[in-house]
């Protein structure tokens, strides 16, 4: 399936190469970079391109394209879900995905990429049976091995992926057992300027963190698992008891993974936690403008409202910001056109406030739309959709485990490193 | 190339041999002095390519030293100059020179670098053969499996032969991982040589055909590569598929579903009925290609779905759940591709959940759906506002949900979307605002409520100040107008005015062709264009000049009064103007109006020809035609055929032969043999008859064979024996159900007489015997296999039916008791049978039950066949009892009815991966009860093996049935309604672990050989003190076999007790190893990769032995 991979950075320089397959010259990238010249930003690259000879697909995470090439007709999902799980395993593994990292480490960068496709087909892609067969490196690692001159392969060879749980390690000791879950939920709405939300919608997930020792079977219920309206589960988790008990029963991986997401259906009831009064003009010369913003708490349940930011896309003419803040910091970035006030805590007493005046490029026509408005948000300690863990049970070990449950609300669309949902799109 | 023939030699000469002896180390040292001191030799010129030198030398020399640390150190930079794309291929010969290095890491970047470079030297490549050959021998299964990687991996033509042996022998590997690694080497050795297709294909059957789901994604992969077409090859194993398909690893379930998707479009009827509400106007686009002939037929015929079509579904809808956005898409497809109309809307939630994920996946997915909303609205429109646009959108995810927006509208919703688009419009990209009027546009031509307020909406954004909006605009006007023409000359008025602000040239093109065609409309406006255009001419581009000059020419021919000099000094302009296009324009048209002598009879047509109506272009969907491609392949999502793509074909008009899947007694796979219970199909019940008959002609034949051989045949025909007994307890049984059997069918009577008197050594056996039991278990296995033919029989009938018909289950007894029958002319297997019991006595400690036939059979059927995973040993039916009965039902909750359930420890004779389960259901009420049948189970996914319902049963009387459920190896509890005529009760089986396993037979060696593979995770182990009085062997045999189905390995040592056995679902291996220690100590270990339940045996057995 997949034929080739080659990791070009920001600037359009391949820095690494993979073939599994015979050898593909670099001049097919080249198909790519047109594309690439033709789009305004790196995201308007469009995933799957056709070259005469190959097909290209490409994802773009963390500043780095990926461009696998393929020959025949494969399905684009699939490599591309594989293009993110190979993203994901560099993440874990390097604690970051970027080009310097990849450099510093690619002996590891291919000795994964060897383990995880064999001729183009998906081979383990695991991160813990991965990491049986190759030791992340860690700083004292990688001390010791340029002194010793030892590998950071593993010795022993690995039966993981000889068992029926591929995605568990074998022989996982611990001195503390525990089990955390964190239940994070974001959500993600459009609001309209008059405040009226227009679609909004929970989003969560369950992140554990599971460090037990052997092989335990967990059980986690939940007190409402009827607000769950559509899921999807991390391979270890049982469909079946699933459909009939709506219980979560699985051998977990070791370490940290996603147990599984969810989507709440809520219609429009969604709550939305603050609100944000926006009023930013532009004078009829054309020289420059005014903004004022205020954000104040809504819906918090009691809880308070952490790491506030509020990010707006300014138009194009936008040359300078000159604005004041009762609470937090501002930075304008005139290249990207983007404010982003950091709020932080929000106090319900005294409303943070934002407000000064903008330049505009002189000469510029009144930019006639009004920017959006992007809020992102945490709350500790509350699931916005009133999910609750009921009891987690295990089984199959002796030992008592120390669990922990979590709640956080974001907002936020689903990708991570952005935290941003509630757009203010104005009418 | 000097020095790369020298190293050859060298090679050469110490083939086998470590390669760092002294010689080869000198040798070495010289090559590179003499690399040297040439580079230092050339000039500074070539200075680039010096260091290059120097650099490849210096990796050189680490390569040779005897260093571990530097000779990794140099593949580090090595593998680090590949990885950039640098050539490294000159290091050839110094690198493989280590692939037989000890360090494991080594090694592994050895086989990179080998793989890489070693097309391109093949010679050397061949150097490295011999030891990936003696690797593939390891008996470590991981180092089996990387050479087959790396040997497979290596495009050298000349080891075409090495590496069709190799993956030959790896298919038939113990291990499931060397297994899935041969599938992968087929694809790499089919792309080498596509001449070894044949005998690929046969490696390719033969690992479809194996059970391990590590194997089944791969193999499936290797079959779409190699033999895409020979569809025949999944007949068979279609159903292990389907089953198997939720516990497969993500990346293999795609490819398995998509397959399997193609799969059913060839061998299933459509199940999309006419007259069933499809969408609108879709339904014809769907139907083109079905002949009319074929809809009468649908119509006349009620459609039935296959059963293997609804396993399909049914088995794939779990998968939607993953989180492998690939496999959720995969799902889509196969129900969009399969489903019944009303049931792939299942999907959509699904699909609507992918759009949270990565930019490229919404991007594939939006297209995916984008075809879909084109052909069912209803699908995804409760979904609308998850295709909403959010500013931080790439554009083309934009266009995507404008595509879908638009799809999308209907009456209902348009003023929703329509406020929507009013807010794209205003967007900062002017791109995807651009796309949005041409959205509105298709709005407006579907839905003719709205064209209008479209219309002036457009007409508003014509006075936008960004020019693309306002082009735009009036390109989407002129379209509108052209499918409307009716009365908008104030638009076009309007947009004459606005022209001289207008600079986007498609716009002004538009503009004057909207005079043009309309200028009858405008009369006063337009001659004062063209007189504006006429002044601007030599500046416009050419797409404008093109439209002046039809300007010109309609004016001309309309009013010709105020234009004529117009036109002709345009038609001038145009003669002599820069691009031949229009020069050729402007001469056609000057000889089509211009009435001179020369032109001819078109003239007069030249009304006609200017001025005809114009069909409106179509404003559509861009996906339209999309649906011509499978969905989700790349394929669709380019829009263009990419290569090795496979069609998917049309539903066949008549279903081809269904019993091809049906997986035959006599077929190897006796495992997959699904019973199809409920359906009768008189031409497959026959067929099935008469294998039975066959078989039991062959009888004779194969108890020979099997009287030498294994030891489960030996096993098998002391419970046939002992089945005899069982048919005598019936005959001089006490019970009402009984006497009829024996009056109904004297025969049968005088012959589990005769059966009785001849098997009575047995009978002193069986002391631990409950005669009910085996009487009923008889019956109830006559009744299964009489369900198995598919004759429906109450049980009430069995045995007469059985016994005095020529029915299989006639077969069976034939082998105990029955061969007084006259037409049985063979030599007596009784006595064959008894003889074997004998000698299995004494070395079996425990007494096999008097039981049902079953294990007979099924071991008749074990050798015949050829048993696909080649392991050295085989489940053995070694029964052991006393067996523990348990409750299922107490009579008091049970309105009379009460169950209890047993474990008889047989191997199922229907199901193998089923356990079996003997169910004695008593009357304790005084009236009869009827219809005694099984109802709802749950987990739903629970599959088990329904008995017989029982029509009727007497107060006080007691039946006792066999069932098989598949416990998948866990200890779940299985629940299912216990059902009488009047009413209905839950119960639940909870099995104990030991009873999910059947013994196997292994020698004390294998059984070695086997524990060894199964150390590290899958070993646990426990001490204990055993309590008094089981220290003795006999004893702490007994409680063992008696905690759990295991059987016993014969060993020399006194203290140490080994017990196998494998799990009855999956076949997994269960070793269980008891070690006695000074006093009363003892080590437990148990070895198994089912991790779960080795824990849980092990709990167990420590119950069975510390405690009394």
């Amino acid at each position: 399936m997949i034929h080739s991979l080659f990791l070009i950075n920001h600037s359009g320089d391949i820095f690494l190469e993979k073939h599994w397959k015979s050898v593909i010259g670099r001049s097919v990238c080249d198909y790519f970079f047109e594309a690439k010249e033709k789009a305004a930003e790196p995201e308007d690259v469009p995933p799957v391109l056709q070259t005469p000879h190959h097909y290209l697909i490409s994802i773009y995470r963390d500043r780095l394209f990926f461009l696998s090439v393929i020959q025949t007709e494969a399905p684009p999902l699939f490599v591309i879900e594989f293009l993110h799980r190979v993203v994901e395993t560099f993440q874990d593994y390097f604690g970051e995905c970027s080009e310097t990292v990849i450099k510093d480490n690619v002996v590891t960068v291919y000795e994964l990429l060897e383990e995880m496709l064999d001729n183009g087909f998906p081979l383990a892609t695991e991160s813990n049976i991965l990491k049986e067969m190759i030791r992340p490196p860690t700083i004292l690692r990688t001390m010791v091995n340029t002194l010793t001159g030892t590998s950071n392969f593993e010795e022993r060879l690995p039966s993981g992926q000889l068992s029926t749980i591929p995605w568990r390690r074998s022989g996982v000791k611990y001195t503390n057992n525990e089990a955390y879950f964190d239940v994070i939920e974001e959500i993600d709405a459009i609001v309209d300027k008059s405040g009226t939300t227009v679609c909004a919608e929970i989003q969560g997930v369950i992140e554990a963190c599971v460090k037990l020792t052997g092989m335990p079977d967990l059980t986690l219920s939940f007190m409402n698992p009827r607000l769950l309206d559509d899921v999807s589960f991390h391979p270890c988790v049982r469909f079946k008891r699933w459909e009939a008990e709506r219980v979560l029963s699985f051998i977990p991986p070791d370490g940290n993974f996603t147990l599984m997401s969810y989507h709440v259906n809520a219609q429009n009831l969604v709550a939305i936690p603050v609100y944000v009064k926006q009023n930013i003009s532009f004078f009829e010369s054309g020289s420059g403008g005014r903004l004022d913003l205020t954000a104040g708490p809504k819906q918090t349940m009691g809880k308070t409202v952490e790491g506030l930011v509020i990010t707006v896309h300014m138009p194009k003419a936008v040359l300078s910001a000159s604005l004041t803040a009762t609470q937090g910091s501002y930075t304008y970035d005139p290249a990207t056109k983007v404010l982003v006030w950091d709020i932080g805590r929000l106090n319900p007493q005294k409303l943070p406030n934002l407000r000064g005046s903008l330049s505009l490029q002189a000469g510029a026509p009144k930019p006639e739309d009004n920017p959006s408005i992007n809020i992102a948000l945490k709350i500790q300690q509350l699931a916005i959709s009133g999910l609750k863990v009921n009891r987690l049970d295990m089984y199959g070990e002796k030992y008592k485990p120390f669990k922990g449950v979590k709640y956080v609300t974001k907002a936020g669309k689903f990708q991570r490193p952005a935290c941003v949902a509630i757009s203010h799109f104005s009418t | 190339m000097l020095r790369v023939h020298t190293f050859l030699k060298m090679l050469n000469m110490s083939t086998n041999a470590s390669y760092n002896d002294q010689g080869g180390a000198e040798a070495a040292v010289e090559v590179c002095t003499e690399g040297t001191s040439t580079t230092s030799g050339t000039g500074a010129g070539f200075g680039l390519f010096s260091t290059d030198f120097k650099k490849n030398d210096e990796l050189k020399e680490m390569l040779e030293s005897n260093k571990e640390s530097l000779k990794l150190e140099a593949m580090k930079r090595i593998i680090g100059l590949i990885a950039k794309g640098k050539n490294a291929s000159e290091l050839f010969p110094a690198v493989v020179k280590n692939v037989a290095n000890k360090n494991i890491e080594l090694k592994k970047l050895v086989y990179v670098y080998l793989v890489r470079y070693a097309e391109e030297q093949q010679d050397l490549a061949l150097l490295s053969i011999s030891t990936f050959q003696r690797a593939l021998k390891d008996p470590n299964q991981l180092i089996r499996a990387s050479a087959l990687r790396v040997l497979s991996s290596i495009r050298v033509p000349i080891i075409v032969p090495i590496m069709m042996l190799a993956i030959k022998e790896s298919a038939s590997d113990m291990s499931p991982y060397v297994r899935k690694t041969s599938a992968h080497a087929i694809q790499k050795l089919y792309s080498l040589d596509p001449e070894q297709r044949e005998h690929l294909i046969e490696v390719i059957e033969k690992l479809l055909k194996d059970k391990s789901t590590l194997v089944a994604g791969s193999v499936v992969m290797a079959f779409e590569e190699v033999c895409p077409d020979r569809i025949d090859l999944i007949h068979k194993n279609y159903r292990k598929l389907c089953n198997l398909l939720v516990d497969v690893e993500e990346w293999g379930q795609v490819v398995i579903i998509s397959m399997l998707t193609r799969y059913a479009r060839t061998q299933f009827t459509s199940p999309w009925q006419e007259g069933v509400s499809f969408d609108e106007n879709n339904e014809k686009a769907f139907y083109d290609s079905d002949s009319e002939e074929k809809r009468d037929e649908t119509e006349t015929k009620p459609y039935m779905m296959d059963p293997d079509h609804r396993l399909l579904l049914r088995n794939t809808k779990p998968l939607l759940q993953s989180r492998n956005t690939a496999v959720v898409m995969a799902v889509a497809q196969l129900y969009w591709h399969l489903a019944p109309t009303h049931e792939v809307s299942a999907v959509t939630k699904s699909l609507v959940r992918l759009l949270r994920s990565h930019r490229e996946v919404q991007y594939v997915v939006l297209q995916n759906i984008a075809t879909m909303s084109i052909q069912r609205k209803g699908m995804f429109e409760p979904y609308m506002k998850s295709f909403y646009v959010r500013s931080t959108d790439p554009t083309h995810i934009k266009t995507l949900k404008l595509e879908i927006l638009t799809n999308l509208a209907n009456e209902a919703n348009i003023s929703t979307i329509l406020r929507e688009f009013q807010t794209y419009v205003k967007s900062q990209d002017k791109a995807f605002a651009a796309a949005t009027i041409q959205a509105i546009g298709r709005c407006a031509t579907n839905i003719s409520e709205v064209t209008d307020t479209c219309l002036n909406g457009l007409v508003l954004l014509l006075s936008n100040r960004d020019e693309t909006v306002v082009a735009e605009s009036v390109v989407v006007i002129k379209k509108l107008l052209q499918t409307q023409p009716t009365q908008h000359s104030e638009i076009i008025k309007h947009m004459a005015k606005l022209f001289d602000k207008i600079t986007v040239a498609m716009a002004r093109a538009s503009i004057l062709w909207l005079i043009g065609e309309y200028c009858e409309r405008v009369p006063k406006i337009a001659p004062d264009v063209l007189r504006k255009m006429a002044k601007s001419f030599t500046s416009e581009e050419d797409i404008v000049k093109l439209q002046i000059v039809n300007l010109a020419a309609k004016l001309y021919l309309t009013n010709s009064k105020q234009t004529k000099l117009l036109t002709q000094y345009i038609l001038n302009l145009g003669k002599y103007d820069q691009n031949y296009d229009i020069r050729d324009r402007t001469r056609f048209i000057r000889q089509l109006i211009v009435p001179n002598e020369k032109s001819g009879a078109l003239s007069k047509y030249a009304r006609r020809i200017l001025l005809a109506p114009k069909p409106a272009p179509l404003l559509q969907s861009a996906f339209k035609d999309r649906d011509r491609y499978q969905l989700g392949t790349l394929s669709h999502s380019l829009n263009l055929k990419a290569s090795g793509y496979q069609e998917l074909s049309d539903w066949p008009a008549v279903a081809p032969d269904q019993s091809v899947r049906n997986v035959e007694v006599i077929e190897p796979q006796v495992n997959e043999w699904v019973p199809t219970v409920g359906k009768s199909k008189p031409a497959k019940s026959a067929k099935s008859e008469d294998k039975f008959y066959s078989d039991s002609e062959g009888e004779q034949v194969d108890r020979k064979g099997s009287k030498n051989s294994s030891s489960s045949s030996n096993d098998s025909s002391s419970s046939s024996s002992s089945s005899s007994s069982s048919s005598s307890s019936e005959g001089s049984g006490s019970e009402e159900s009984d006497e009829e059997t024996s009056d109904e069918s004297p025969k049968s009577s005088s012959q589990s007489g005769e059966g009785s008197s001849e098997s009575e050594t047995d009978q002193k056996k069986e002391k631990n015997k409950k005669n009910t039991d085996s009487k009923a278990k008889s019956k109830a296995v006559n009744s299964e296999s009489e369900e198995n033919n598919n004759m429906v029989s109450s049980s009430s009938e069995d045995g007469s039916a059985s016994s005095s018909s020529d029915s299989d289950s006639d077969t069976e007894q034939k082998k105990s008791s029955s061969r007084s029958k006259p037409k049985v002319h063979e030599r007596p297997p009784k006595e064959v049978s008894l003889l074997d019991l004998d000698d299995v006595a004494p070395s079996a400690p425990t007494t096999p039950k008097a039981s049902a036939y079953s294990p007979s059979l099924l071991s008749d059927l074990e050798g015949l066949s050829l048993s696909s995973v080649s392991s050295p040993m085989q489940v053995t039916v070694q029964p052991f009892g006393p067996v523990k009965s348990h409750e299922l039902l107490h009579h008091m909750s049970g309105k009379g009815l009460s169950a209890r359930y047993h474990f008889p420890r047989q191997p199922f004779l229907y199901q193998p991966s089923m356990v079996q389960l003997q169910i004695t259901l008593t009357n304790a009420s005084d009236q009869p009860l009827e219809g005694i049948h099984l109802g709802e189970h749950s987990p739903a996914s629970l599959t088990l093996h329904r008995f017989s319902p029982v029509e009727r049963l007497e107060p006080q009387a007691s039946v006792t049935v066999s069932m098989g459920i598949d416990f998948n190896d866990s200890t779940q509890a299985a629940n299912f309604q216990l059902c009488t005529k009047e009413a209905e009760f839950s119960v639940s089986i909870q099995p104990a672990v030991g009873e999910l396993l059947l013994p196997a037979s292994l020698t004390q060696a294998d059984f070695e050989k086997e524990q060894g593979k199964l150390l590290g995770m899958n070993e646990t182990s426990a001490t204990i003190t055993m309590a008094e009085g089981h220290c003795s062997s006999a004893v702490l045999n007994k409680q063992v076999r008696s905690m759990a189905n295991l059987g016993e390995v014969i060993t020399g040592h006194n203290n140490t007790h080994r017990f196998a056995g494998r799990t009855v679902s999956s076949g997994a291996l269960v070793l269980v190893t008891v070690e006695k220690r000074e006093a009363a100590d003892a080590t437990i270990t148990v070895n198994t990769d089912k991790s779960v339940m080795a824990s849980m045996l092990l709990r167990d057995l420590k119950q069975a032995l510390a405690s009394a």
